[in-house]
């Protein structure tokens, strides 16, 4: 599963949506429930299921699942590297 | 798990059952859910479905608030997927951020609105100590000795004022130790050093809860060392969101609670069945032989060893140990008695199941023998084939999954929280004694042509005596967890039952009872309530173990004496059925009690005292406290 994929999924569960209603330009202005608590939240679901810590200007940048995902696979690559 | 989001497509299926009204299927799915995948995303989608299903599903429920310094919102739903796993409907009261002390003193505080089960104070080092935290270099050995009895002061000063104002459980979490000691290794080194300081707070904090009924201790330092207290913390969280734990930590935050909830609200496991090939030992007996199977001091059969020492430790604490295993039972016994290696012997068993026969026959027959509903008990398996068919026929089984490697197996035991007590009486102590005793009487009541000639062979002798401080922590356990004979399943906390004891129009009895072959210790718990010339029943409870032989007969009538002697005309009993307590159903029709109001919640009994003829029967002698013979 590719890691859009799994954030989809990630994303469906902790905004309470299906994962077909999460697409790349999915954000705060077309999630209603995607707050700041839940935006917390997002970024704890992630950590523990990718493994990673991500630093607060990443977090910062989250502004829709697609770049979520890009943050992600950097991070990921540069763990690996 | 890493990878896979969505194992199957169990979400879609647990959203059609809510869609289709199936909620007890629904709630199995998502158990199965988080079994495959516990973490913060799932435990968002496992609550807002139970969300949905709670009042349907009509689950035992519990109240948590939990008190804190710190952010623990995103714990919570961790905690909630958590419980549901284990059977019980969690609800969550967070206080405010930092208002600890404000919540404890002000009797209107959203903290007893709530009105919890039980309290998590949940304060961290860094907020309640932050000079001995971080400045303790700074600090004079005088001013570092006198923050620290600050600290010790205002715990104390907490825990009175909310027992001064409430009954409910409270869980401490004592301090984590500094890992970098501003002095260094010097700290090492120092009497009253950081550390030092710490550790002799903690000792304090034990000590004052120990003072008080229903104050436990979290051991939050030894949980941060299991974990490790560089993996364990997230500096970056802390600055951005106040949550000091680390992303991939809030869950073991959650299973540490657990460990408080699940005692608490009763929900033990109280028997653990074992399988043998692969489990207690390495390798297959009937294949291997004793030669082949691995069970010893060293790699790989130290692994089972480990396993088998916790579950000696589980014993000792009142857990009843039971096999039940494929195999040829001289194979088997001979591995279980004669092998070098083995640390837990076949006397250690209270129930043996082993044959050919499937597991979930031999779990029924387990429960049966040990006199314990089938819901008390949890099974261990290596293999998962036989752990899901146990699962898929008794829903009621607790079933424990083990890790792929075997030096794990102990672990998944030691953490289980189904194992948690959090006090133990003299009855737990001896449980397999009593247990193993239990099997001589049943031998023995097959020779008997009438049950009266039993109940006369087996010498019976109850002793029934107002609760004291003695006996209170086991009254409050037995109406916290006897399930079975139970007429209005009323579960108290110690502390209730201490201020209702010292109420006059109250009075709790309990009984002890001995036989030829043993004592059975405390067993049964009256509580009455008397209302000018009535005396309601509130509570009538006996341990399974003891039905059936006219105890019952004996605690209800010395219920009846004593209140015909406090002037009362007659006894009201309730039955309120649950699940589990239709062993009780009939017990007042059973002793010339008549009924009232037959349906619904408002049906009672009431039995006139002045001509009842309710009797202690002949073959039970009444012992009065103390010894001496009434």
């Amino acid at each position: 599963m590719s890691v859009f994929e799994q954030v989809r999924g990630i994303a469906s569960d902790i905004f309470g949506i299906t994962p077909d209603q999460v697409i790349a330009a999915s954000s705060p202005e077309t999630i209603e429930s995607w707050d700041s608590t839940q935006h917390l939240n997002l970024v704890l679901a992630i950590e523990e299921k990718f493994g990673i810590q991500l630093d607060p200007e990443e977090i910062e940048q989250m502004k829709n699942v697609g770049i979520v995902a890009d943050i992600i696979e950097k991070k990921l690559s540069s763990v690996s590297k | 798990m890493q990878g896979d989001h969505n194992p199957s497509n169990l979400r879609s299926e647990i959203d059609r059952l809510i869609s289709e009204g199936l909620v007890a299927p629904a709630s199995q799915r998502l158990c199965e859910l988080w079994r495959r995948d516990a973490g913060s995303a799932t435990a968002a989608f496992v609550v807002a479905r139970l969300d949905q299903v709670r009042e349907k599903l009509a689950l035992p429920k519990f109240k948590l608030a939990i008190l804190r310094s710190f952010t623990v919102d995103p714990i919570v739903p961790l905690l909630r997927a958590e419980a549901l796993s284990y059977g019980i409907d969690v609800s969550v009261h967070v206080g405010d951020f930092n208002a600890y002390a404000q919540e404890i003193l002000d009797r209107d505080s959203g903290l007893y609105r709530f009105e919890p089960d039980a309290v998590a104070l949940a304060v961290r080092a860094a907020e309640i100590a932050p000079d001995l935290w971080s400045h303790f270099a700074e600090l004079s050995a005088e001013t570092a000795n006198q923050a620290a009895e600050r600290v010790v002061r205002s715990f104390e000063q907490w825990i009175a004022a909310f027992r001064a104002r409430s009954s409910a459980a409270l869980v401490i979490h004592n301090l984590e130790l500094p890992s970098m000691p501003n002095l260094g290794v010097l700290d090492g080194q120092l009497e009253n050093g950081q550390s030092d300081l710490f550790r002799q707070i903690n000792r304090e904090v034990t000590r004052i809860a120990a003072a008080y009924r229903g104050v436990y201790v979290l051991d939050y330092a030894a949980l941060v060392a299991r974990h490790g207290s560089e993996r364990w913390h997230d500096e970056r969280k802390w600055q951005m969101a106040r949550l000091p734990i680390a992303a991939d930590h809030l869950l073991s935050m959650a299973r540490e609670w657990m460990r408080f909830v699940v005692p608490l609200s009763g929900h033990i496991a109280k028997a653990l069945v074992v399988d043998l090939d692969n489990t207690l030992w390495g390798g297959v007996i009937g294949e291997d032989g004793m030669t082949g199977i691995k069970v010893g001091a060293e790699y790989p059969g130290a692994a089972y060893q480990a396993l088998q020492r916790a579950l000696l430790d589980l014993s000792r604490k009142g857990i009843l140990l039971a096999v039940c295993s494929k195999n040829n039972l001289d194979d088997a016994m001979e591995a279980l008695d004669q092998h070098p290696g083995m640390l837990i012997r076949s006397k250690d068993f209270a129930a043996l199941r082993i044959n050919w026969t499937d597991k979930a026959q031999n779990l029924r027959e387990i429960a049966e023998e040990l006199n314990i509903g089938i819901d008390s008990l949890a099974f261990v398996d290596d293999n998962r084939f036989e752990r899901e068919q146990v699962r898929a026929a008794l829903r009621e089984v607790n079933v424990i999954d083990l890790p792929h490697d075997p030096m794990g197996y102990a672990a998944a035991i030691r953490n289980c929280p189904l194992f948690e007590r959090l006090s133990l009486s003299a009855e737990d102590r001896q449980r397999t004694t009593m247990y193993a005793e239990q099997r001589q009487r049943t031998g023995a009541e097959q020779n008997f042509q009438s049950k009266e000639d039993f109940f006369r062979f087996l010498e019976q002798e109850v002793e029934i005596a107002p609760v004291s401080d003695a006996t209170l922590a086991r009254v409050a356990q037995l109406t916290q967890k006897t399930n079975q004979f139970n007429m209005t399943t009323r579960r108290y906390t110690e502390q209730q039952i201490a201020d209702m004891s010292s109420a006059p129009e109250w009075e709790i009895l309990s009984i002890k009872v001995k036989d030829r072959f043993g004592d059975h210790g405390l067993v049964g718990v009256a509580i009455a309530h008397q209302q000018g010339e009535r005396c309601e029943v509130d509570t009538f409870l006996m341990s399974c173990r003891v039905i059936g032989r006219t105890i019952e007969t004996a605690f209800l009538a010395a219920l009846g004496e004593r209140a015909a002697a406090r002037g009362c005309k007659q006894l009201v009993g309730r039955f309120v059925p649950t699940k589990k307590n239709a062993p009780a159903r009939d017990f007042y029709a059973q002793h010339g009690f008549s009924q009232h109001e037959a349906n619904g919640d408002g049906a009672f009994w009431t039995l006139d005292l002045a001509d009842a003829s309710l009797r202690c029967p002949e073959w039970i002698k009444l012992v009065s406290p103390g010894g001496g013979k009434n």
